[in-house]
């Protein structure tokens, strides 16, 4: 069954699916869209180091990743506008990225790759790299789910019940580097963080609870896998885009069928 | 033995010096109230009491197992984290749906429990606040303005509230207020801050030394007669107020 490289691809979106819906809700409730992004970016000079030091890309975009998000936590503790630094930040990292790789000699780099993703192209290894990614980072969230949620809502209050809201920023920050590594042969660099942002910002038009919240993120992102390699396959389009617009698609029609039911229940 | 106590204790936020000489402690069953102009340190004192920040100098001591329930000023939920009130309450803690019930019901908000948090008013979100501070069954209950932005009966009934748990608890209770009026008739003892605590208490004291006047002015004085009635005059310290601050408490 892993010889058939569609299944391969699709089983691997589902698996980078399991990890992005919970931390894409923490992404939404804490305001880190553009945190995500930036660390997302940074992911294409983990690419050139990786290349040009000849070791994984996996580790070379999880480390590099990490360190983004670390210098951005540093930054925004010391009171730097966070939108502005994560501007520089992000673009930055990407064009020095994208500059460094043309540096790479005797390397041939299909970037489009890297900057969308080429899901019809998991080996068996990426498979099982992706699917243990993808497992940690469930697993971190679920163990830290509780700190998580209190530092989320106060950091205060975390304080007071004996949470430590630093120690959930290096849970969250670590997440995301780890996400980014598994996903960027998903959706690429550039689409990682509206697979972080869109699901979670679907499941918010139908879940009560977060617990819910993130059950929903998860579907709707294992939905959006499924029909954008679906429709990638039927259309050729390109595949990391392709769930991106399933997962737009799902979006919309949750916020007007949730609009309509307040209408409904307003009269 | 005090519940919590600050021993010579200084607070700085990148070199400028919030807190100093902090020299502090309360115990069981009291009701101690810190007031003072805004920027004066009142919320850095809370923090440092509960860990958030570390003293730059000076210590903390806490009774073993002190259980602390917090309120904090101001809780601003995002809109895209859906929360029941029911699911906040079980933070961090898992609470049985009767516990929930029934706190609800002793903070006078039966019906609340399926709503989400962001559908509440002003004075249910306090209560709701409360609630999830009280189940855990503190010794101390500390409250950061917790009436901001409530109407005058609003205060009122949320004091009376936090009057009868603190009997039924046996708890103690430190908040920061700027209902001065409330903070005089309701309090045990009462301290006045300035980056250094200008003068302490209890309310009568604190409300005739100079340092509290200076503070506050005259005008201030003034409008606490209106609360004080008779008691706006200068104390002799024999006097004794525990009727008088009875019936303003109840």
């Amino acid at each position: 069954m892993l010889d058939d490289f569609l299944m391969r691809g699709f089983l691997a979106g589902l698996a980078v699916a399991i990890a992005t819906g919970p931390l894409g809700c923490f992404v939404v409730w804490r305001r880190m869209a553009y945190f995500g992004d930036a660390t997302a970016h940074a992911a294409i000079l983990g690419v050139a180091l990786a290349l040009g030091f000849q070791i994984s890309i996996f580790i070379g975009t999880m480390v590099v990743a990490l360190m983004m998000a670390m210098i951005v936590a540093m930054l925004a503790g010391r009171g730097w506008a966070m939108d502005t630094t994560l501007g520089v930040l992000a673009h930055s990292a990407l064009a020095l990225g994208l500059v460094a790789v043309s540096f790479l000699p005797n390397v041939r780099v299909d970037l489009t790759a890297f900057l969308f993703g080429d899901i019809l192209a998991v080996s068996r290894f990426d498979l099982g790299v992706i699917a243990l990614g993808s497992a940690l980072v469930l697993g971190l969230i679920l163990w830290r789910w509780r700190g998580l949620l209190m530092s989320t809502l106060n950091e205060d209050l975390a304080h007071s019940a004996g949470i430590h809201p630093a120690r959930e920023r290096m849970v969250l920050t670590l997440a995301l580097a780890i996400v980014v590594a598994v996903a960027l042969k998903i959706v690429g660099a550039l689409l990682i963080g509206a697979l972080l942002i869109i699901p979670a910002a679907a499941a918010r038009n139908l879940a009560r609870t977060p617990e819910m919240m993130a059950f929903f993120a998860i579907l709707i992102g294992m939905v959006s896998v499924y029909g954008g390699l679906q429709l990638s396959l039927l259309q050729d389009t390109p595949s990391g885009p392709s769930i991106v617009v399933l997962a737009a698609m799902i979006f919309l029609i949750s916020t007007l069928g949730r609009a309509l039911v307040q209408k409904r229940s307003a009269r | 033995m005090s519940l919590i106590a600050a021993q010579s204790v200084t607070v700085s936020y990148e070199g400028r010096r919030a807190l100093f000489d902090i020299d502090f402690q309360i115990d069981r069953g009291e009701i101690v109230t810190i007031v003072g102009p805004n920027g004066s340190g009142k919320t850095s004192l809370l923090r440092v009491l509960l860990g958030v920040i570390h003293p730059q100098s000076g210590r903390i001591t806490r009774a073993p197992a002190l259980r602390i329930g917090y309120v904090p000023q101001r809780l601003h939920l995002d809109p895209g984290l859906p929360m029941p009130v029911a699911r906040f309450l079980s933070l961090p803690k898992r609470q049985s749906a009767q516990a929930i019930a029934a706190i609800l019901a002793r903070v006078g908000l039966p019906d609340v429990a399926r709503q989400n948090m962001a559908t509440l008013s002003g004075g249910q979100f306090q209560r709701v606040l409360l609630a999830r501070a009280l189940l855990v069954q503190p010794d101390l209950l500390m409250l950061d303005e917790p009436t901001a932005g409530l109407d005058q009966p609003g205060v009122a009934a949320f004091y009376k509230l936090i009057d009868e748990v603190r009997h039924e608890l046996n708890c103690a209770v430190l908040s920061v207020s700027h209902d001065l009026h409330v903070v005089m008739s309701a309090s045990d003892r009462v301290i006045c801050i300035n980056g250094h605590i200008c003068c302490e208490g209890t309310p009568q004291v604190v409300r005739a030394a100079p340092e509290y006047r200076a503070l506050f002015g005259l005008g201030t004085g003034g409008a606490l007669a209106l609360y004080q009635h008779s008691h706006d005059h200068v104390h002799d310290d024999a006097c004794d107020h525990s009727e008088d601050l009875a019936r303003h408490a109840g």
